[in-house]
């Protein structure tokens, strides 16, 4: 077996494109950060000041997200790798933290952390995708189960179970989805998935800034009053259609057409606004409101990346089926 | 050196956060008393206190595990400056217990002269995290041989689930570590009243978490 897509992994993929996306970014941080600094000056009264304080936070922490983001992508493939394991594993750390595990499933856990997560990016590492693709809900999944009723312990064991599999799927499984665009072989674009990388993350972002800001500007009619007050059909629609059209208008660094560009881009936008909710209801269900604290402004690690969890999987597979070349068989 | 290592390695396993009620300053002596799950546990409490506090806060742990062998002699007497006390063997007659536990307590005070804080464990042993056990009575007895220091209680959470009882490796899961208002012993307070009303202050730290 020879791997071509190991180009992804060695070679540095700073070709022009790349350098827009990551300037266009930047130049988008560096505006907004002027905005919040005249705002910071501006805005009175107590409400509007804790509104600007968060969007500062918020914009502090983007910075770091985006540098840490851009040395990932700018490393090749590896640092992808690596700092999207690291995202998994904080996740999985916030999921399970959560979770109504009890001592019976601590090998179970232990196993998920330290074995099951590191083998899921060695597999994008070596390029294995058949094992990739179902190592979590197929092995995953019957290892934590048996693994836990080898324990003895019986209480609440199809919740306990089924949450460290919902565990495993979305933060590890579906995290995992965002570096093995790297592993997809389209014609013409050989060496260059980075930007692929690049595109699905960057249309999620922007997915969720925009649908808070329209949301924040128009929002009347709530979509989903008891999972997430905040989520409006304005910010919704909005949001959505704005960054599509940005989407869309990044075609030039994907391997799409325009028009596929737009569509790609509205189906990450629908992902991440269904993984959002999904998450919230994880949230409410848990009775707690963000997942963690690591990141200032906006929680834990999960509540930055909840929307990439859906997105990710479904935007991997949809390019897989229609541009990849691997493995095409003809009916 | 090991003493930073040790106090890196259990913030990142146990992800712990310090949560202060109340602002407090670091020159005053305490005993910081605290639920017990898991063997990180004195670790934790130590690594979330201010430096400053750190170099002058003590652990209390049993003489006989902590003599044994030349690595945990060492950690105990060079690296975390513990204070090791006399547990009597099981087999003893209740008498014996009783003296052996009051010279332990006389030796705790002693050694906290004026200017060491300690942490200590007042159920005695690990317990599985379910409930707090009642507490021994050392806590109280010690308070009184030290009527002006501080008592402060501290709530450990998901300790148990990070490294529970009976295993070897530890799930790196999100700890907390609830620092509570400092209490005290009231004056010709009983001894079962001030054990239960140090308890329960452990059990609002642990409902108020929310």
């Amino acid at each position: 077996m020879n791997f071509p897509y190991e180009n992804e992994l060695r070679s540095l993929p700073l070709d022009m494109p790349l350098m827009l996306l990551l300037g266009g970014v930047l130049a988008l941080l560096i505006v907004g950060s002027i905005v919040g600094f005249i705002l910071s000056w501006r805005v009175k009264g107590e409400a509007g000041r804790a509104t600007v304080a968060n969007l500062n936070a918020r914009l502090r922490a983007w910075w770091v997200m985006v540098i840490v983001f851009g040395i990932a992508v700018a490393t090749g493939g590896i640092g992808s790798l690596l700092l999207f394991g690291l995202i998994s594993f904080l996740a999985l750390r916030e999921f399970v933290t959560l979770a109504p595990t009890r001592a019976g499933d601590h090998q179970a856990l232990f196993w998920s952390f330290f074995v099951l997560l590191p083998l899921q990016y060695y597999l994008i590492y070596i390029g294995w995708y058949g094992l990739f693709a179902i190592l979590i809900p197929v092995y995953g999944f019957i290892f934590v189960a048996v693994r836990s009723v080898l324990a003895g312990d019986i209480d609440q064991f199809m919740a306990r179970t089924s949450t460290i599999n919902w565990a495993l799927m979305i933060c590890i499984y579906c995290v995992s989805h965002v570096p093995a665009l790297l592993m997809l072989e389209i014609p013409g674009y050989q060496g260059q998935n980075a930007k692929l990388l690049f595109f699905l993350v960057l249309v999620v972002q922007l997915s969720d800034v925009l649908q808070y800001v329209w949301g924040k500007l128009l929002g009347r009619h709530r979509v989903a009053p008891v999972v997430s007050p905040n989520k409006t059909w304005e910010g919704l629609i909005g949001g959505v259609l704005s960054a599509t059209a940005i989407g869309a208008g990044l075609w030039w660094a994907t391997p799409f057409t325009p028009p596929q560009a737009a569509g790609m881009a509205f189906l990450i936008c629908m992902m991440g606004f269904s993984g959002g909710l999904v998450m919230a209801a994880i949230k409410r269900d848990r009775g707690v409101k963000d997942f963690g604290t690591m990141i200032e402004g906006h929680g834990g690690i999960l509540d930055r990346i909840d929307s990439l969890c859906f997105a990710a999987p479904i935007f991997f597979h949809v390019t897989r089926f229609f541009f990849d070349v691997s493995d095409q068989v003809v009916p | 050196m090991i003493a930073s290592l040790l106090i890196r390695l259990a913030r990142v396993i146990s992800g712990a956060r310090p949560v202060w009620t109340k602002a407090i300053e670091t020159d005053r002596q305490r005993i910081f008393f605290a639920n017990h799950t898991s063997h990180l546990d004195f670790l934790v409490i130590w690594s979330a206190l201010p430096r400053a506090m750190r170099a002058r806060t003590r652990p209390v742990a049993g003489r006989d595990y902590w003599m044994k062998g030349p690595v945990r002699r060492h950690l105990s007497g060079k690296v975390l400056n513990a204070i090791l006390i006399e547990r009597s063997p099981a087999s003893s007659s209740p008498e014996a217990k009783r003296r052996a536990a009051g010279n332990a307590i006389d030796w705790m005070a002693a050694e906290m002269g004026s200017e060491y804080s300690v942490i200590v464990f007042p159920e005695g042993t690990r317990g599985t995290g379910d409930e707090i056990s009642p507490f021994k009575s050392g806590l109280y007895y010690l308070a009184r041989l030290k009527p002006d220091v501080e008592l402060v209680p501290v709530y450990l959470d998901n300790m148990n689930r990070i490294l529970p009882k009976g295993e070897a490796l530890p799930v790196p899961m999100l700890g907390r570590v609830v620092f509570g208002e400092p209490m005290e012993l009231r004056r010709g307070e009983h001894k079962e009243q001030f054990l239960a009303r140090a308890r329960s202050a452990l059990e609002e730290l642990r409902e108020g978490q929310g």
